[in-house]
């Protein structure tokens, strides 16, 4: 059973997806189905510094979001995440599995090995982990930045 | 906010189909209730959204989670297709907001509970509080885990 309990953000591992040079940067937890995330991702990505990029997917909410994580994910795997997630929240509405066969083609992906990569159960549990880590920490929607370990960036709302 | 240790007021609401639904019904199984404002507004969106997301392993832990507004049990109905989750939403509808009163949540004046989460054990006993500072704010589902553990 998977421990939920409060922790703070893993540091940046190896097999983060990371953009950018240097040791400072920032943290998002992102959901590539949402809105609000496409809306902040070229402010984040026109920063200066490194941006590192964990999954965040919340199904109930944008039911095509574990299918485009898992085909960000399956990019990755072909050196070609941030190109994917890049694509993905600039073209929002071609985002049935047609409109990623074709970007993984566009990016010169190897197709048959992005559609069993995007369907393979260790790609769902990456995604998962993240995730899970997103919920340890306390994030509660999308986009949350985390500068180091500390949340700075939250949608302040009425309710 | 109700205390920890004090017995949970029992109630019986519709829920998102009209069925009436009493705390009594969950005796010797933990429940969380989650008070909330309004189904569509954008937090309490979120809110119940990710506690979906991590309702199985809320499950694991032997929980049953219910939410809880003053809305209609029509609209929990269009609000749990909307959002599509499976939590049982509660209607505490007329009088308006009494549950939510009985446990300390209703914040007068406003016209809707406090984002508000009380955990329930198999004796009808309150175990656990958390009160959000303002309706604003929701606590990570981190919290929950943390009161489970």
């Amino acid at each position: 059973m998977a421990d939920l309990s409060s922790a703070s953000i893993p540091p940046v591992g190896p097999d983060d997806h990371v953009r950018g040079m240097g040791e400072e940067g920032l943290i998002v937890y992102a959901d590539l189905g949402c809105p609000r995330c496409a809306g902040a991702w070229q402010r984040l990505n026109e920063r200066p510094g490194r941006l590192v990029f964990r999954h965040f997917p919340v199904k109930s909410k944008h039911p095509r979001s574990p299918a485009l994580h898992a085909a960000a994910e399956a990019a990755g795997l072909q050196g070609r995440f941030f190109e994917m997630a890049d694509s993905l929240y600039a073209d929002r509405g071609r985002t049935d599995d047609p409109h990623l066969w074709e970007r993984a083609e566009r990016f010169g992906l190897d197709l048959d090995r992005f559609q069993a990569d995007r369907r393979a159960e260790r790609t769902e549990a990456r995604i998962r982990r993240d995730f899970q880590s997103g919920i340890r920490a306390g994030v509660a929607g999308t986009p949350a930045v985390f500068d180091a370990c500390t949340l700075v960036a939250v949608r302040e709302r009425e309710f | 906010m109700i205390a920890v240790g004090e017995p949970a007021p029992d109630f019986t609401l519709r829920n998102q189909d009209g069925e009436e639904v009493s705390l009594a019904d969950f005796k010797g199984r933990k429940v969380l209730l989650v008070f909330y404002p309004l189904d569509f507004s954008p937090v309490c969106s979120d809110q119940l959204s990710i506690y979906q997301e991590v309702k199985p392993e809320i499950s694991e832990k032997g929980v049953e989670l219910i939410g809880i507004s003053i809305d209609s049990a029509y609209a929990h109905k269009a609000f749990q297709e909307k959002l599509g989750i499976d939590t049982t939403l509660l209607s505490d509808f007329e009088p308006k907001g009494e549950v939510a009163r009985a446990y300390g949540s209703y914040i007068d004046g406003a016209g809707i509970a406090n984002r508000t989460l009380v955990l329930v054990d198999e004796e009808g006993k309150v175990a656990w509080t958390h009160e959000s500072p303002n309706p604003g704010e929701f606590p990570g589902a981190n919290v929950i885990f943390d009161a489970l553990s």
